[in-house]
Formats: structure tokens, C-alpha cells, sequence
């Protein structure tokens, strides 16, 4: 039996045939009753199942995901991870994250293949390069790693870039410690670790309806029978208005397709992350030689996991911008997910008007790199009915009192 | 790539159009009574339905005009468009055939 993963197990299982693997998670039969429940196995839900058990000491939990593990977003996101926000409440939230993060592969005993190898974001005009400077020393100010660098120390810093470009690249930003992760790893990691506390794992079971006596949450309706808790969190990325309005709640939510691909393998040619969001485009380079690249939100509500045309072509347009080498590379596949947008471009984490039901969504194209902060605060909310510090603004309150945090005014960010 | 019949110029392509969300919205008032509950509906939440969505879409390289549609967010039909001002034709009217002879009222090609 080989629980622990370790380089002595892998000897031990190579020399053995790999035979004495177990599954990764347990595969339970939905009991009646929960202490929690929380809806969506994305990696924000399977780390608040995991950090309720871990932090909060509750394991009697079920987990209910409507596909499989890791099949929404999780799994088709461009894994980008940084914290290179502008406002204080943000730059706190996504830093704690990536510092989660920087010690998961040891926390869950699973390789999350967390490379921090910088990410950068790209200056190609004068507007650009205030806003470089700008967001360079707001990180700075909220104590997070940032670099500002002017043209040619970009060039120096990215070898490859186009030397002679349509819209010249005049300075950056680096944020040393941002990279990627691989994502599906987060996702098994986590619904590894939850399971090993206890947690049950109930996979192809979706949440149809919900139990709610006087305005309290009773449990969950799903396609596998009731199930009961009075405390239940809901995960559920692009889909939170559809799942929300089953409870009888709307919610300030627009969902939109957003699209990625990836090229054919090719031995190591990038070395880091890159975004421009002039040339409208953001790509890094996976473990297995494959370019990542990603576009921009297609701008019709969706809910087609499958982007459309015009967007793919700003995009291949846009790195070929960048690196005109890489014009003979074909696209290996392309897909989308469907985001949940909101006007300040800032989560939401933390109740809802009906008692005992939590929400975190309306993580817009960024989500990833929020997974283990956003679990926590999901898990610290469930647990203890108080909104964790470090989410306490990212209430729905904040629609009425207008104590919005404007992310894509402020910073840019694209969500 | 869709195709969309502007209801002025007739079918174009998706990259001549921008979307301006949710259609038929009505600012609530008078002021004087609105409560923050109201303002923050108004402002910021709108309809994001699974299905047939009502919306405003504007022919920005054509016509510059701005028009209504009907159209499903799952499968990326149109049921219809119109002109702002008038009323949503319901499923079953045939608009669609009576405003486009040619029967597309806009697709996936
Ligand atoms: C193309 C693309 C690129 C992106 N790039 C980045 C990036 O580089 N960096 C970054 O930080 N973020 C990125 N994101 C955003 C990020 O992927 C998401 O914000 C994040 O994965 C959301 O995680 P989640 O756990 O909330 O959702 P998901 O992983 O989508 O999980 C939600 C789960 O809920 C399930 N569910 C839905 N309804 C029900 C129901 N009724 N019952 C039961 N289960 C249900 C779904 O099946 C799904 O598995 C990107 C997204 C996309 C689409
Ligand atoms: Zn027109």
C-alpha cells in the first residue's frame, strides 16, 4: 500500500510493476446528513472542503461535483499565479494565496509543479509605461516582489522578443515570484488531501435544487437523492447564477466564454510568463514544451465551452507580435471555460441572503491563482458564520454600499 | 464566427458587431424613492440566464446602429432581431422569416 508519495515510493512502486498505488481519493456513497456541504469540485471548493477539515476541524463533509474532478475551469485555465494587484484589500488576498501556494506541494504531499519564473507584463506605449511604474510601486507599497524595467533590460531579461515590433515594447513589469502551476495537480492534491481527513468525494452528482425552511438551507436536492446540511458553500465558477437561482437568488454576475490553446511541444525557447495587454495576449511555456496561450473574453453572454474565431486570431496575432519565430508552430487544441464576471472585477466570498448558504464566485478570468486563498476564506466563512479578514470586502454588501474595489480600473487586470 | 442579421443592413459578420448586454432596462425612480437595494439591481445585477437572453447588440463597423436581439447562450442561435423600441417578438411569431427572407436570423457558420 503506498500512501505517502515520496522518491523512495516511486523506487519502491518501479521495482515493484506499480502495482501498490492506491486511488488518490476515496470513492463514497453520499450519506444523509453532513456537516457541510459544499457544491463544485473546481480547485476552490476542493480546498474549502479540505481547509474546513484542516482549519476547522470538520471532517463529516461531502464535496458534490456534477462532472469529475478538476473538469470546470480548474482544468482549463492558462495556470497563471501572481499577486501583482493594486489595491490593498486585493494585493493582501492574491500575496497570502501565492504564499499558500509556495508551500503546497509539501502541504499536500503532491508535486503541483508550482515554477516560479516571473511573470511579466509588457509597456508598448507611454500610457502603458505610467501604468508600469504605477503598478510596480503599488506592489511595492503592499509589500509584494515587483520590478520595473525599461526596454532594453526587457530584451535582456526575455531572450527571443520581437527586436523590431508594430507596437515597440518600451519597459515591464516583473513579479519574480508569479509563474504557473500545474493545474489539474492543485485540483488532485487537494481532493486527495480532503478525502485522507475524511472528506467524501461525491463525484457525477449535481446539486438540482435546494432545501430552505424559512429562509435557513436544510440540503441540497441532487441527482443522487436529499442531502442534508445546514451549512453549505457553493464553488461553482461559471455556473454561480444558474446554481444561485435555484436558492432564489440573483446575483451581479455575467458569464462569458474565455478561450485558450496550446501549440505543439517544442524543446524550451520561454522562460517565463508574458502579458500584453496591448497586443491582446498572455503566454508561457508548459513543463512538457507546449506554448499556453491565452485570449480575451468573448463579449456576449455564454455559457458554450467553446470561444469563438475572432478572438483566436487577435490572439495568434498577438504573440506572433511578440515572436514572429514561432509563426510556423500550429495550435494543438483550443477550448474555453465560461467566467463569472462582476463590475469591479473582485470576488465574491462570504453569505448570502438565504441563512447557512455561502457563496465564492465571480473570480472572472482569474480564479487559479486565488485557489487556496479562496478556499480558506470559503472554509473560515462555513465554519464560523464571521467573514475572514482578508475577504471581509469581497461581500455581495458591497453592490449596495458601494464600497466597490475597481481591480480592472486600478490595476488592469483583464476580469 | 456568427451571423448576425443587423435589422437595418441585414447579415454580417460577428467581428462588424459589439454587444451591449442586457435589453429592455428600466431605470427605476423617482430617485427620491429608489432604495440603495434598487440602485444596486439596477446598476449591477442583470439577467444571466442559461437559454434565450434579450440583448443589445451594436453594428459598429456597419450601420452604427443599435438593435435588439433574441438569443439562445448556449447555443449561440438567434432567434431574433429588432428594432429598439419595439416589443420582443415571441417564439412562434415568425419574424424571422417575414425580416429576413433569406431564413437566417443569424447562426453559427
Ligand atoms: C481559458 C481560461 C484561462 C484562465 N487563465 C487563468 C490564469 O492564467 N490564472 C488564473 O488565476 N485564472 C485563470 N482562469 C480562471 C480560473 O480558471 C478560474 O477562476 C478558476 O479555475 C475557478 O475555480 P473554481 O473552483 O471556482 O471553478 P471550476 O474549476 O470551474 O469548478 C466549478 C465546478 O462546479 C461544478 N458545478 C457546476 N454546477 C454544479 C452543480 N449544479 N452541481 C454540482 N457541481 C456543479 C462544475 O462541474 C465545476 O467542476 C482562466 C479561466 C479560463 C477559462
Ligand atoms: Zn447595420
Amino acid at each position: 500500500m503506498t500512501r505517502r508519495y515520496s522518491a523512495l515510493s516511486l523506487l519502491r512502486e518501479g521495482l515493484n510493476g506499480q502495482r501498490g498505488w492506491e486511488p488518490a481519493w476515496r470513492d463514497p456513497t453520499p450519506k444523509a446528513h453532513y456537516d457541510a456541504i459544499v457544491i463544485g469540485g473546481g480547485g476552490h471548493g476542493l480546498a474549502t472542503a479540505y481547509y474546513l477539515a484542516k482549519n476547522h476541524g470538520l471532517t463529516n463533509v461531502a464535496l458534490i461535483e456534477r462532472g469529475w474532478i478538476g473538469g470546470g475551469n480548474t482544468g482549463r485555465n492558462t495556470t497563471i499565479i501572481r499577486s501583482n494587484y493594486f489595491f490593498p484589500e486585493s494585493a493582501a488576498f492574491y500575496e497570502f494565496s501565492v504564499q499558500l501556494y509556495e508551500k503546497l506541494t509539501d502541504e499536500l504531499n503532491y508535486n503541483i509543479m508550482f515554477s516560479q519564473r516571473g511573470m511579466w507584463t509588457l509597456a508598448h506605449d507611454r500610457h502603458g509605461l505610467e501604468m508600469a511604474r504605477r503598478s510596480a510601486n503599488a506592489m511595492l507599497l503592499n509589500g509584494i516582489d515587483a520590478e520595473f524595467h525599461d526596454g532594453p533590460s526587457v530584451y535582456a531579461n526575455i531572450p527571443g522578443l520581437n527586436p523590431n515590433p508594430r507596437f515597440p515594447i518600451l519597459g515591464g513589469v516583473n513579479q519574480p515570484r508569479g509563474g504557473s502551476a500545474r493545474h489539474d495537480a492543485v485540483a488532485w492534491g487537494y481532493a486527495r488531501a480532503a478525502s485522507a481527513l475524511g472528506v467524501d468525494i461525491i463525484q457525477n452528482c449535481e446539486v438540482q435544487g435546494f432545501i430552505i425552511e424559512g429562509g435557513q438551507v436544510r440540503g441540497v436536492e441532487t441527482s443522487h437523492g436529499t442531502i442534508r446540511s445546514d451549512r453549505i458553500g457553493m464553488a461553482v465558477a461559471g455556473h454561480s447564477s444558474v446554481l444561485a437561482a435555484k436558492a432564489g437568488l440573483r446575483l451581479p454576475i455575467s458569464s462569458y466564454a474565455l478561450q485558450a490553446f496550446v501549440s505543439e511541444p517544442v524543446k524550451p525557447c520561454l522562460d517565463t510568463v508574458i502579458l500584453s495587454p496591448a497586443t491582446g495576449t498572455y503566454l508561457s511555456q508548459s513543463d512538457k514544451g507546449e506554448l499556453v496561450l491565452g485570449a480575451g473574453l468573448d463579449l456576449y453572454l455564454s455559457y458554450a465551452q467553446r470561444g469563438n474565431l475572432p478572438w483566436m486570431e487577435r490572439a495568434a496575432a498577438g504573440v506572433l507580435e511578440l515572436f514572429p519565430q514561432f509563426s510556423r508552430m500550429r495550435f494543438l487544441r483550443q477550448w474555453a471555460g465560461i467566467v463569472d464576471v462582476v463590475h469591479d472585477s473582485t470576488p465574491i466570498i462570504g453569505p448570502t441572503s438565504v441563512g447557512g448558504l455561502y457563496i465564492n464566485g465571480g473570480w472572472g478570468t482569474g480564479g487559479f491563482k486565488a485557489v487556496p486563498a479562496g478556499g480558506w476564506c470559503l472554509a473560515h466563512v462555513m465554519a464560523t458564520g464571521q467573514s475572514h479578514p482578508l475577504a471581509s470586502a469581497f461581500g455581495l454588501e458591497r453592490f449596495e454600499s458601494g464600497a466597490m474595489i475597481d481591480e480592472a480600473s486600478a490595476s488592469g487586470i483583464a476580469h | 464566427m456568427l451571423l448576425i442579421d443587423c435589422p437595418f443592413c441585414g447579415p454580417r459578420a460577428e467581428i462588424e458587431f459589439r454587444c451591449g448586454g442586457e435589453s429592455h432596462i428600466q431605470r427605476p425612480g423617482p430617485h427620491t424613492h429608489v432604495s440603495d437595494a434598487e440602485w444596486a439591481d439596477y446598476l449591477y445585477y442583470r439577467e444571466n440566464p442559461k437559454g434565450e437572453h434579450r440583448e443589445r447588440w451594436f453594428h459598429s463597423t456597419g450601420c452604427r446602429r443599435w438593435f435588439n436581439a433574441a438569443r439562445d447562450t448556449v447555443t449561440h442561435q438567434f432567434r431574433v432581431t429588432y428594432k429598439m423600441g419595439e416589443a420582443c417578438p415571441e417564439a412562434g411569431e415568425s419574424a424571422v422569416s417575414e425580416t429576413a427572407p433569406s431564413a437566417v436570423a443569424g447562426g453559427i457558420v
